[in-house]
């Protein structure tokens, strides 16, 4: 068994454009979940509205740079949007709406009705070679870091992207270290109370929840770019609940967490798969229960008892605080 | 006697009667849940700067009289105003703003916050609660004179030495003073406070019951919901009585006690009870 390849395998996945993305996205979904207590079950839109707002952009002949403002925009319009009518209701109906709206969002942009825009199921390619233009390195060339070599072109999205969720999750720190954030926990711990003292929660909740979908725009913007594609199908809702098992492992209201739980995350997922193939192929018994494909999905069993064991042995998560979950109401 | 309380030794113990210079007047008020009319008071007003005391049975609609006046419920019908201004319609928060603070029946700390950031988040003047002034800064000196007027007031309830300790981690009684704390944060003229005393060990009671008249000593007017009625005679300069949603007496504290309508609503709800349990 080659224990090595599979940590580097590993190690290449938690630091990949994958990885940017669900950690720029879990810092949004933390400011909503973790310190706000809304539960937006539609986090996946976010990224959608700021891949596509991006790509279709650029496919309707305006530049990179203009797209990425345009998808970013559109991921605040929409919390908006879903915030206005529900977050004076209660915390139930943000849930319930959100998780139909990315759906809806999600057939809509694969429907041949708003093709001549989305591309419909094909989705938009090659729309980001102002980006990959700027690389200094070679994009072929293979680059080593220690035992990784990456290719140069993975080598300028992995320092941009990371630069990227540095800056923003500091930004978020400052912003949770603030009055405002203060605000925002208090309406997590209780909505009424914090109402009887003269707050308006409303406006503080529809912050939170485009603030927490703007940044979730941006990983849907990384993604797409490094990617140079978009589809309807890299949308599906299940990238929400990762998303959200990225917080929760990281430790959801904290302010590292999230980057913590998408390299973890990634790790995981990645070492588990290496270490499964290889098993599948080389040991017998294994082998013998397991096909190539069962190798596959097992990851997915795996990863969600690692979760359940998480959870029964650190509920707070990786950085959560131990005092304050064992504060009671 | 503050002078508020004062100005109420010439008013007739009369459902409804007219104040000498009334903070909240309500008119027409009604709520009903289905077919239970849990409010309907036709006419109340609460003279400014007493502790004037709503007692009434269970189920007598205190708590949601309470809820109506200050924005967490909606009100069938009727009107009331604060400081002669209109209060209708307006949202539970600014009703806190115009000088209304409320307390909840059940206590409701924010238990994972500090017993400090509890007091300080009360502060109606932070200008870092911005999300923009959160963004570029310039809100530290507000912070920290709100932060200077909370540890005040934590001093003065007795909970400095819980200030770091996370809300969750104190006992009820502190629970109750930290809610007394926190509404005086938010500089209200009205503080309404439901059951501030119910689950507290007599000691604590004392303590709490001073506090209370220190808000009117203070210029304050507070509004309380007790079932005790020892308490209530104790600290109120006017009792209203409520029961199935209507006023049926008001007065001071020694004319309520000998009111035959009084005893009759009490000993009716324990009749009432009786037979429930039967
Ligand atoms: N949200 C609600 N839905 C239905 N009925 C309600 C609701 N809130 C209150 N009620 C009913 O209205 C009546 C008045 O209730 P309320 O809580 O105001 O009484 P209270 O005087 O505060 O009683 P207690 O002394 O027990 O606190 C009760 O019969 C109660 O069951
Ligand atoms: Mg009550």
């Amino acid at each position: 068994m080659d224990w090595s390849g599979a940590i580097t395998n590993g190690i290449i996945s938690a630091l990949g454009p994958v990885a940017i993305a669900y950690a720029v996205s879990a810092i949004g979904l933390n400011l909503q979940f973790g310190f706000t207590g809304l539960l937006n079950f539609g986090h996946v839109a976010f990224m959608m509205v700021g891949a596509y707002g991006t790509a279709a952009t650029v496919e309707a002949g305006g530049s990179l740079w203009l797209g990425i403002g345009v998808g970013i925009l559109a991921a605040v319009v929409l919390g908006l949007l879903l915030g206005l009518p529900t977050l004076r209701l209660r915390a139930d109906y943000l849930a319930i709406t959100t998780i139909a709206a990315a759906e809806t969002l999600r057939l809509l942009v694969r429907s041949p009705v708003t093709r001549s825009v989305t591309g419909g199921v094909f989705g938009i390619q090659g729309f980001a070679e102002e980006f990959h233009a700027l690389n200094p390195f070679g994009a072929s060339t293979g680059y080593a870091i220690g035992p990784l070599v990456v290719s140069g072109r993975r080598l300028f999205v992995m320092i941009v992207g990371w630069t990227v969720v540095l800056i923003l999750a500091l930004i978020v720190r400052r912003l949770v270290k603030s009055p405002w954030g203060r605000l925002l926990k208090a309406i997590r711990e209780d909505e009424d109370a914090t109402r009887s003292l003269g707050k308006n929660v409303f406006v503080a909740k529809l912050q939170a929840l485009a603030l927490g979908g703007a940044l979730a725009s941006v990983g849907g913007v990384l993604l797409a770019i490094e990617q140079q594609n978009v589809s309807p199908d890299s949308f599906l809702p299940q990238v929400t609940f990762i998303i959200y098992v990225v917080v929760i492992l990281g430790g959801a209201g904290t302010i590292w967490g999230p980057m913590l739980g998408a390299v973890i995350f990634q790790f995981f997922f990645y070492f588990v798969d290496s270490v499964m193939r290889q098993a599948q192929a080389n040991v017998s018994w294994v082998g013998a229960i397991l096909d190539s494909a069962g190798a596959a999905q097992i990851r997915f069993v795996l990863v969600g008892l690692g979760l359940m064991a998480l959870l029964v042995f650190r509920p707070q998560g990786m950085l959560g605080s131990r005092r304050e979950a064992l504060v009671d109401g | 006697m503050a002078d508020g309380a004062a100005a109420l030794t010439g008013v007739a113990p009369r459902p409804g009667v007219a104040k000498p210079d009334p903070i909240l007047v309500v008119e027409g008020v009604t709520r009903s849940f289905g077919g239970l009319q849990a409010v309907d008071v036709s006419h109340l007003e609460v003279q400014r700067n007493t502790v004037t005391a709503l007692i009434g049975p269970n189920g007598a609609g205190k708590t949601t009289l309470f809820n109506l006046l200050t924005g967490f419920d909606q009100a069938d019908s009727g009107s009331w105003s604060l400081n002669g201004g209109p209060i209708v319609g307006i949202p539970a928060y600014q009703v806190a703003r115009r000088g209304m603070v409320r307390t909840f029946q059940l206590t409701r700390a924010l238990p994972r916050l500090t017993v400090l950031d509890n007091v300080v988040l009360a502060d109606p003047h932070n200008p870092g609660e911005s999300l923009w002034r959160a963004l570029i800064g310039g809100w530290r000196r507000g912070e920290e004179e709100a932060t200077v007027k909370a540890k005040a007031l934590l001093e003065r309830f007795g909970l400095e030495h819980m200030a770091d300790e996370y809300a969750g981690s104190l006992s009820g009684g502190q629970r109750k003073l930290l809610e007394l704390a926190r509404a005086m944060m938010v500089e209200p003229e009205l503080i309404m406070l439901d059951e501030p005393m119910a689950g507290i060990n007599p000691a604590l009671t004392q303590q709490l019951l001073t506090h209370i008249t220190g808000l009117r000593d203070e210029g304050k007017t507070v509004i309380f919901v007790e079932h005790d009625m020892d308490v209530v005679q104790e600290i109120s300069d006017w009792v209203v009585v409520l029961a199935e949603g209507q006023v049926i007496a008001e007065g001071t504290p020694s004319s309520i006690a000998g009111n035959p309508d009084v005893i009759e609503a009490y000993l009716g709800a324990h009749r009432g009870k009786a037979v429930e349990d039967e």
